[in-house]
């Protein structure tokens, strides 16, 4: 019997799909047009992949999905739980009280409920203050009378110890039963307003989440695919199950980046490269390192919100296949105004009166598209071969300009181009050893999501002088492991992918921050 | 100008330019800026005078933190500790403080005074002794005038406060910077009290203006889509040093100091040349191709070359496009007994001062 799964990619344009067998192959790909609801958009893809691919129901053993659910969410504030918010820090802290900088309509919409109590810990472990239980205990009563839906917990220094958090968890479940809970120690790492507000905001888009998922099972059952296991795409180019993806949807939201770094890794074999994802409106350049995407260690601002999270590295270009050339002044400028999903109805090739930059690279002859409707001729004739050239030449330095950008070092690197806009550039680009366009290159970030590991992400502080190093790498990476293996690894596959440690300088006692990354086989 | 009640968005643009002033150091401004912002929310004012203003007889006070910026951004203050180590001070004086004044308006110090004087109803005074950033407690300008930064309390968020009696201002950083240890990292401290007479004489004036100017000058130009680099440099006074692409940095840690070296390779008007800045937590000293162009006390400010924001010298890395400017220090940083306590020699470096001023006219004469 051969076991299929499919990976599916939602995009601001196009939601695609792939379908691929045991090793790994693609053995169908198409796209379907992304819906305002998201939803719709992913059910439609599902339907017709089972449908249209030829591959039988019993055979498809997991199916893997990137979605833009919880992003849209945070930014059109729709949808959001009301999150009952409580800080363990006091006497510290209360100079800059939760949310104090988000954008008011988001405050809101979250409801603006939250409360500071006694306690957390100092950089070495040593307690603040002694958790203050009762008043954990009144705050979750109050969040239980004003509707919260969700809680959300952040304790002063809980990546080196959290116990109150773990503590503080345990009272909201005591007296508002079984609500979905986020714990800051289980996000991010130090600094505690990036944290608490990733956390916050993690809790409010716990309900999109599990919405989104109750709909794709749903879908399943009907198509005959119930029994496949179900995965999400995380940030981070790794997917979990569908469980843990309810408790950490933040850990979602950019996940349609890395699915297409991870699927040109796929594709290509290559360990180390430059990504270039080229669709309608954007190009986002991101940088393959050891297999999977290089993370970003910058702050995230998101939805107006100031966070920090595992997100992937990535430079975002208003230059791509849909993109409107303009002249201003004799200057000709692409993007970033873009036709988008319009291409094959307003792009000059398609009988439309807009230059796009498809329409140049079709002018030019360095690309041919396979679509009765779409006329090159046409796109020849009316657009001046000088504009033509000039309109090409500010992609291609737009795109090596980021390429350069996104960088750390200044060798040349092997560029591998992918997503639905690629076919336009060119095979040759400044600070690239080589440029290569894979087969599948269309649907990368599907066939990315597909072949996705499980992964696991520790991030811990610790006291290098009172631990010892090597007892706290081995502490990080059984915790690490053993939350893959909770996210959906099959226990024995699971390896150490990455061990990162950075020490803190100016204090005593050797403070190590160190991070570990557990990878392992979907469990199907 | 008289007295003038700062508004959200002067507190916006202070955290800017004094990101800027804070020569790739001195503490993110965030969190100085959020509390400011809250005492603001909470109904109060935060009254800005001029230091001539200030009567001889008055009383003055500075506030700061000192401390480690990592336990700082996650223990974030309770904002009555800034409070406890100015009331323990007054009452090791007996004498109230008529007026607030930051010791450093580069980085998050220029904007703690803010709040403790926003929330004790004290005006702040628009000037400070460093007008920029630097790492230790006696680089300030009061220093060199003589004042004394002891009697200088410390205080924790727990309710604990230290006042510290020293024999001089070294010893008074030596033994300050053990007690934020055992508070957790960080402190609020009060010291360099001086009556007004001695302040007028011994500050550098106007620096809170000078920031928030800053701000405001880098706001006006991104939404009047001008050049804010250029506006930047109106407005500081300024001069462009270098443009160009970190290719490498290097870092190390000497005596629990975060030191390194960045190298930018230079585009454009500078294609060819290479600059190196040496930092300590502040960037130091500015050579291209071999030659010193800047070095402290002048400021040498990194900035984003698009959007013309501050870099501070932790994000360093291969591949950002910079613009690096060098800002004047005040005059009163330039006399022999100032360079031997914040000149390059004392870092370290083997390098004459000379004014950044005529390093760049005889590069251009060159």
């Amino acid at each position: 019997m051969a076991r299929y799964r499919i990976g599916i990619d939602v995009g601001s344009t196009n939601t695609d799909v792939a379908v691929v067998d045991e090793r790994g192959r693609p053995y169908y790909t198409s796209k379907v047009t992304t819906t305002p609801d998201v939803t719709t958009g992913i059910l439609r893809a599902l339907e017709k992949a089972v449908r249209e691919s030829g591959v039988s129901p019993d055979d498809v053993v997991a199916v893997m999905y990137g979605t833009t659910h919880g992003l849209n969410a945070i930014i059109t504030r729709r949808g959001l739980y009301r999150v009952g918010v409580i800080r363990i820090g006091l006497p510290a802290t209360s100079a800059i009280e939760p949310m104090l900088d988000w954008p008011s309509d988001l405050r809101e919409a979250i409801g603006n409920l939250y409360v500071l109590v006694r306690g957390g810990f100092e950089y070495n472990g040593e307690e603040i203050a002694e958790l203050d239980e009762s008043a954990v205990r009144r705050a979750a009563e109050e969040f239980k009378k004003k509707g919260a839906e969700a809680v959300a917990i952040t304790s002063v220094f809980s990546p080196v110890r959290p116990d109150h958090e773990l503590r503080a968890a345990e009272i909201v479940r005591e007296v508002m039963g079984d609500i979905p809970v986020s714990l800051s120690h289980t996000i991010g790492s130090v600094g505690l307003l990036e944290r608490e507000n990733a956390t916050i905001l993690n809790a409010a888009i716990t309900g999109v989440m599990k919405r989104s998922i109750a709909a794709v099972r749903e879908t399943m059952e009907k198509l005959g695919i119930g029994e496949a296991k179900l995965y999400l795409a995380q940030n981070d180019g790794t997917i979990i199950s569908a469980d843990m993806a309810e408790k950490y949807p933040i850990f979602t939201v950019a996940a349609a980046v890395s699915n297409s770094v991870r699927g040109a890794y796929v594709l290509t074999g290559l360990k180390d490269a430059i990504v270039v994802d080229t669709g309608g409106t954007t190009t986002n350049i991101g940088v393959l390192e050891k297999g999977f995407p290089r993370e970003s260690s910058s702050a995230v601002i998101l939805g107006g919100v100031r966070t920090s999270f595992m997100m992937p590295d990535f430079i975002s270009i208003g230059v791509a296949g849909g993109s409107i050339v303009k002249v201003e002044d004799g200057k000709v400028e692409v993007g970033p105004e873009s036709v988008g999903y319009r291409l094959v109805v307003d792009g000059i090739a398609w009988g439309g009166e807009t230059i796009t930059a498809t329409d140049v690279a079709l002018a030019l002859g360095v690309m041919e598209i396979d679509d009765p409707n779409c006329d090159p001729e046409r796109a020849r004739r009316r657009i001046p071969r000088d504009l033509a050239e000039k309109a090409y030449s500010y992609i291609v330095s737009a795109i090596e300009d980021a390429i350069d950008r996104i960088k750390t070092k200044p060798d040349p690197m092997p560029v591998v181009l992918v997503g639905g806009g690629s076919a336009m550039l060119p095979r040759k680009l400044k600070g690239a050893s080589e440029v290569i366009r894979p087969e599948g290159a269309q649907s990368a970030n599907a066939i990315g999501a597909a072949t996705a590991l499980i992964g696991a992400t520790i991030e811990k502080t610790f006291n290098y002088e009172q631990v010892g190093r090597e007892k706290a790498l081995e502490e990080a990476k059984r915790e690490a492991i053993a939350k893959a293996v909770e996210s959906g690894a099959a226990e024995g596959t699971v390896e150490i992918a990455l061990v990162e440690e950075i020490s803190m300088p100016y204090l005593p006692g050797n403070i190590v921050k160190v991070r570990v990354k557990a990878v392992g086989r979907a469990g199907v | 100008m008289s007295e003038y009640r700062l508004r959200r968005e002067d507190i916006e643009d202070l955290a800017v330019g004094a990101a800027v002033l804070g020569t790739g150091g001195g503490g993110d401004p965030y969190i100085g800026k959020l509390m400011a912002m809250q005492v603001l929310e909470k109904g109060k004012d935060i009254v800005l005078v001029p230091p001539e203003d200030v009567p001889d007889d008055a009383f003055i006070m500075t506030s700061a933190f000192m401390g480690t910026p990592v336990t700082l951004i996650e223990k974030i203050p309770s904002g009555l500790e800034a409070i406890k180590a100015l009331e323990s001070l007054e009452s090791y004086f007996n004498r109230r403080a008529d007026y607030i004044t930051p010791v450093e308006a580069g980085g998050l110090n220029s904007t703690i005074p803010l709040y403790v004087a926003g929330l004790t109803g004290r005006p702040v005074i628009d000037g400070d002794g460093m007008g920029r950033a630097f790492p230790e407690l006696q680089m300030v300008t009061f220093h060199l005038y003589g004042v004394k930064a002891t009697p200088m309390s410390l205080a924790d968020e727990k309710g604990n406060s230290v006042i510290l009696d020293t024999i001089d201002n070294f010893w008074a950083e030596k033994i300050a910077r053990v007690v934020t240890i055992r508070m957790g990292g960080w402190a609020s401290i009060a010291l360099y009290s001086m009556d007004g007479k001695k302040y007028k004489e011994a500050v550098i004036p106007k620096t809170i203006t000078k920031a928030i100017e800053i701000g405001r000058a880098i706001r006006d130009a991104k939404k009047h889509g001008r050049n804010p680099l250029d506006a930047l440099l109106d407005a500081t006074r300024g001069f462009k040093l270098f443009e160009g692409k970190m290719v490498d940095v290097s870092r190390w840690i000497v005596a629990g100091f975060a030191k390194g070296e960045v190298t930018i390779e230079g585009f454009d008007d500078y294609k060819g040349k290479t600059m190196k800045i040496m930092f300590q937590n502040e960037n130091l000293v500015a050579i291209v191709d071999g030659e010193v162009v800047a070095s402290v006390p002048d400021l040498i400010v990194v900035l984003d070359l698009e959007t013309a924001e501050p870099i501070t010298t932790e994000r360093h890395r291969y591949g950002y496009r910079v613009a690096v400017i060098g800002i004047p220090c005040d005059s009163k940083w330039r006399t022999p007994q100032a360079l031997e306590v914040v000149g390059p020699k004392y870092f370290g470096y083997d390098i004459e001062y000379v004014p950044v001023e005529e390093r760049v006219k005889s590069l251009g004469a060159g």
